[in-house]
């Protein structure tokens, strides 16, 4: 008998992969929820100074030691133009590590507060047109967990400093 | 067992190309007249080792090549041939041409091998057809791998053996019990050896070394004679061997005696037949296979490398050394950490010497470490002669290059980056300076002129000499060249030194007619710029009718930088000292505003622009700027501009860390670096901030004739 | 297992020799040349000597002479790595004591067979 449980249990297992998740840890900026692909995410710590940068775009606050590699940190409310934030105790840095065609970078956003971990069905993510938001360009898609909104980011699409 | 040869390509195409290199470096300081016999014999190695290498690991083409370039070598270095200017010529091509054999064949690229075949009939030609068997070697390896399949139909022919081995034949390392046993495993064990004691000394006449037995050995046994020869192979010419066929008793036992135990021979052949068949199959599968498949498995390798060498041969005192400093490194790690572990403060001294050990020791590591991406300047310096001999040839101008300073360390990248910019200085110095013979005797010099190229090391930097006994810079075509460009205007009074740099001016030319060999479009502006962005530097200086100087100046590594730390408003920034020409403090009353914009500095003689880091670095300062300033002043292509910062901060070594990596390019800062603290301090790019300050030298002399 | 020595001045065939020797349970000692073998091969005793023929410094021929003069070395077969044109190199292998040759190029199996040869 032993055997059929394990092909039973077999099954489960495939069909538990057939439906594929993506997981996404997501954070809070102006009490709307945004979500990052988790496996770009390398750690999270808190927020500290940075080296500011000379010319370069507002929303990059800097560049920090991480390691002994120099990484930029971006404000993510700075990014997408929201009122500028007051950086407090629960305010930390994501780093992220980006793939592109040419390879992967790595980076920093600030956000609010680090939220949740989510399982995300791929077929769940609704890939709306925003119009002419200028930011649709950063979202990948809108996925509802909870019966509450999750806007899910195109990380790629921050490694343009424009 | 199968072996992967593709791991070895790499390593095969790097020693090739240094053999090549060493071919280019024999031939081309070699006297066609006399050739030393240790040139020729350095050149024919390389050749030689090429030629072994390429057909191990499969690539025919190259050594087929390679072959009648070796035969004809070996022709010269035995002596029976004469080197003359033609064979050289001709070699010096091939070197050439086997070099991008290689290159394609390492970029996984079917070689072209057009020019191949025709140097190769040119060998053919001189070598005169005497060696039209220089077949392949591919043949040759073919040839050389198991015999032939084995004949069976041959049917029942077995041997016997007379084998009288001369009496030295152990002190050659050869052994007739191994061969003995070679024959039986051929045979199947169907062997009869009998010793034949005829020769056999009285015992004290017997020296213990010789051999003094013969042997007479049967093989029953069809097996193919070239398996006999083969063990007899290395012994042929110090034995008497004698090798008959007779037939087998019976010619049938294939089919009749499988089974039969009585009869042993019969039995032996057998299972022998059974075996044998197979097995020359077997055996000779796998070669071919090897053979074929090679080449496409180099081709797969190196498409998915890029081609360009990644690795670095380092000396092993290099790394002798690195291992004792690390090894000195853990005792100290040990020492501080056995002090931290019941520490008091009355230990505090042996902490700061443990400290201070700590420091000498990372200092010294990192020294070694930057050593090992060291190399000597002769890699780059190595191509030279060539070119000069290829250059004068084709203007028909006599030169003489003198290198000196080959062995001069440098990073490895930096070297990488340097030999275009300095082939086009060469190029420029035989083109533009040295003189046609005629010209040269008419002026008094002699015939053959003379290019030198000299490295040192100065002051933490390489600096790189090319100097030639040519004409000289025209300073009168300079300038009437750069009033045409309108680089100055007519009025514009230059010193030489001022006159010589406009070369460097983007859209300078001064050959009358571009010529074919240094006017390919590139300028020496392109050479400054390439110099500059090695963090390094250009001047010349030049005497009419007796030459001109170029110096080269790079830092000795590209990761590593002393830099000068200043302050501006909360931030640190870093400056490469080899850019800062001074600081100094002064007064406002010192500095002039110009049109209302540009601000400058009067230093001695001269007006230096004024550029405020925190203006254009952007940077918050709370407290208005203070009467006393700091002006660095930095130099860059030769341009002085004044940075005014809050603060001079201390001077030390700092890593280049990247900021492209993750970031982007910024417009006045070259990169970044980690302080003490961890904190990221970022380094000025020099040259840029002079871009940025708006202001040029031209500006600056407008100015000077307005004042 | 034996002890073998393997002389070559070019790397990749040294790691190529090195290489499936020691796949084939050999202990292998590696020269770049006939000076560094002669001074390897009198700190110990190998069980076979592979080498090179044309090398800078010392080449096969006079490191097998030289090999052949030492006690040790009386009897220990040499052979030599040689190519397919050198003829006559082979004959002066021979007479300065080489006990054979392996014709270059020659793949891993081939270079196993050989040496079988001799060893044991």
């Amino acid at each position: 008998m032993s055997t059929v449980e394990e092909l039973e249990s077999e099954d489960n297992i495939t069909e538990a992969e057939a439906v594929s998740t993506e997981q996404y840890l997501t954070f809070i900026m102006e009490e709307e929820e945004y979500g990052v692909d988790i496996l770009a995410v390398q750690e999270i710590r808190g927020w500290e100074s940075a080296t500011p940068v000379p010319n370069s775009p507002d929303y990059i606050k800097g560049v920090i030691n991480l390691r002994g590699t120099i990484v930029p940190i971006m404000d993510l409310r700075g990014r997408f133009e929201l009122t500028k934030p007051e950086y407090g105790p629960e305010t930390v840095v994501i780093v992220l590590k980006i793939e592109f065609e040419k390879g992967s970078r790595i980076m920093g956003i600030i956000v609010d507060a680090i939220s949740d971990v989510y399982d995300v069905p791929i077929d769940d993510i609704k890939r709306t047109g925003f119009g002419d938001n200028q930011n649709a360009r950063f979202i990948k898609g809108l996925v509802t967990v909870n019966k509450h909104m999750v806007i899910l980011l195109k990380l790629e699409q921050f490694l343009t400093f424009d | 067992m199968s072996i992967d040869l593709s791991q070895f390509h790499q390593v095969f195409y790097e020693e090739s190309y240094e053999g090549l290199d060493a071919m280019e470096q024999g031939l081309l300081e070699m006297d066609v007249e006399a050739p030393d016999d240790e040139v020729i014999n350095t050149i024919f190695r390389a050749a030689h080792s090429i030629k072994g290498g390429s057909g191990t690991f499969g690539f025919n083409q190259v050594a087929e090549f390679t072959h009648v370039v070796e035969t004809l070598l070996d022709e010269v270095r035995s002596g029976d041939r004469a080197m003359n200017q033609s064979i050289m010529d001709l070699l010096l091509v091939s070197v050439d041409c086997i070099r991008s054999l290689l290159q394609d064949l390492q970029a996984g690229d079917d070689p072209d091998l057009t020019q191949a075949t025709d140097l190769k009939s040119q060998f053919e030609a001189i070598l005169n057809g005497e060696s039209a068997s220089s077949e392949s070697v591919g043949e040759v390896n073919s040839e050389d791998n198991t015999a032939e399949p084995i004949a069976n139909e041959g049917g029942g022919k077995g041997y016997k053996i007379h084998f009288v081995p001369e009496e030295t034949l152990l002190q050659t390392g050869n052994e007739p019990t191994r061969m003995f046993r070679q024959l039986a495993e051929v045979s199947d064990d169907c062997i009869e050896v009998s010793a034949n004691l005829e020769r056999l000394p009285s015992l004290t006449a017997m020296n213990p070394e010789h051999c003094y037995l013969a042997w007479d050995i049967t093989i029953n046994k069809a097996i193919d004679r070239s398996e006999i020869d083969e063990v007899f192979e290395w012994v042929i010419d110090d034995a008497e061997v004698v090798i008959t066929e007779f037939d087998l008793s019976d010619s049938t036992i294939e089919e009749q005696a499988s089974e039969q135990i009585e009869e042993p021979i019969a039995q032996a052949v057998s299972s022998e037949v059974e075996s044998i068949a197979p097995e020359p199959a077997a055996d000779k599968a796998p070669v071919e296979n090897t053979a074929e498949k090679e080449p496409a498995k180099a081709k797969a390798k190196a498409k998915a490398s890029t081609p360009e060498s990644s690795s670095i041969r380092v000396s092993i005192d290099k790394v002798d050394s690195l291992i004792n400093m690390v090894g000195e490194l853990v005792i100290t790690q040990s020492m501080l950490g056995q002090l931290g572990q019941n520490f008091d403060i009355t230990r505090v001294q042996r902490l700061q010497e443990g400290l201070a050990q700590l420091e000498h020791n990372t200092r010294e590591l990192q020294e070694s470490v930057m050593k090992i991406r060291m190399m000597p300047i002769s890699f780059v310096f190595s191509r030279f002669p060539r070119l000069v001999r290829d250059v004068s040839r084709t203007l028909d101008k006599k030169i003489d290059l003198v290198l000196s300073g080959e062995n001069t360390e440098l990073d490895k990248t930096v070297m990488e980056k340097i030999g275009d910019p300095m082939v086009h200085l060469i190029r420029n110095s035989i083109d533009h300076g040295i003189e046609m013979p005629d010209v040269r005797i008419a002026a008094g010099k002699p015939e053959t002129g003379t290019v030198e190229l000299n490295a040192f090391h100065q002051s933490g930097n390489i600096v790189i000499e090319i100097k030639d006994d040519g004409a000289g810079l025209n300073k009168e075509r300079i300038q009437q060249k750069a009033i045409e460009n309108g680089l100055i205007d007519e009025s514009t009074t230059l010193a030489d030194e001022q006159i010589f740099d406009l070369i460097f001016q983007p859209g300078f030319s001064t050959a009358d007619a571009v010529s074919d060999l240094s006017g390919r479009g590139v300028g020496m502006d392109v050479v400054r710029r390439n110099i500059a962005s090695l963090n390094g530097s250009i001047e010349v200086s030049s005497e009419t009718g007796k030459g001109s100087r170029f110096v080269i100046r790079l830092p000795l590594t590209l990761a590593i930088l002393d830099g000068q730390l200043v302050k501006v408003g909360e931030e640190i920034f870093i400056f490469p000292l080899v850019s800062i020409v001074e600081s100094i403090q002064m007064d406002d009353t010192a500095i002039n505003n110009v049109g209302g914009h540009s601000d400058v500095l009067q230093l001695r003689d001269e007006y230096v622009p004024i550029v405020q880091l925190h203006e254009i670095f952007s940077v918050n300062k709370d407290e208005p700027p203070a009467d006393d300033n700091i002006v660095v002043v930095v130099e860059t292509d030769g341009e002085k501009v004044g940075v005014v910062v809050d603060e001079l901060l201390g001077q030390q070594q700092v890593v280049i860390k990247s900021l492209e990596e993750n970031f982007k390019k910024v417009e006045g800062i070259s990169g970044a670096t980690i302080l003490g603290d961890g904190t990221v301090a970022l380094i000025v790019d020099v040259s840029g901030l002079s871009k940025m300050s708006g202001t040029s030298i031209k500006q600056i002399d407008s100015a000077h004739k307005a004042a | 297992m034996a002890k073998i020595l393997a002389v070559d001045d070019s790397a990749s065939m040294r790691q190529m020799v090195s290489f499936t020797l020691k796949g084939a349970g050999h202990d292998v000692i590696e020269a770049s040349d006939g000076v560094e073998a002669l001074k390897l091969a009198q700190g110990q005793s190998v069980d076979l000597v592979l080498s090179d023929v044309n090398m800078p410094n010392m080449d096969g021929i006079t490191l097998c002479k030289n090999l052949r003069q030492l006690g040790t070395y009386k009897f220990t077969p040499i052979l030599m790595l040689t190519t397919e044109s050198a003829g006559d190199k082979k004959m002066e292998g021979k007479s300065a004591g080489a006990t054979g040759w392996i014709v270059k190029p020659f793949n891993p199996d081939q270079l196993l067979t050989t040496i079988k040869k001799v060893l044991g």
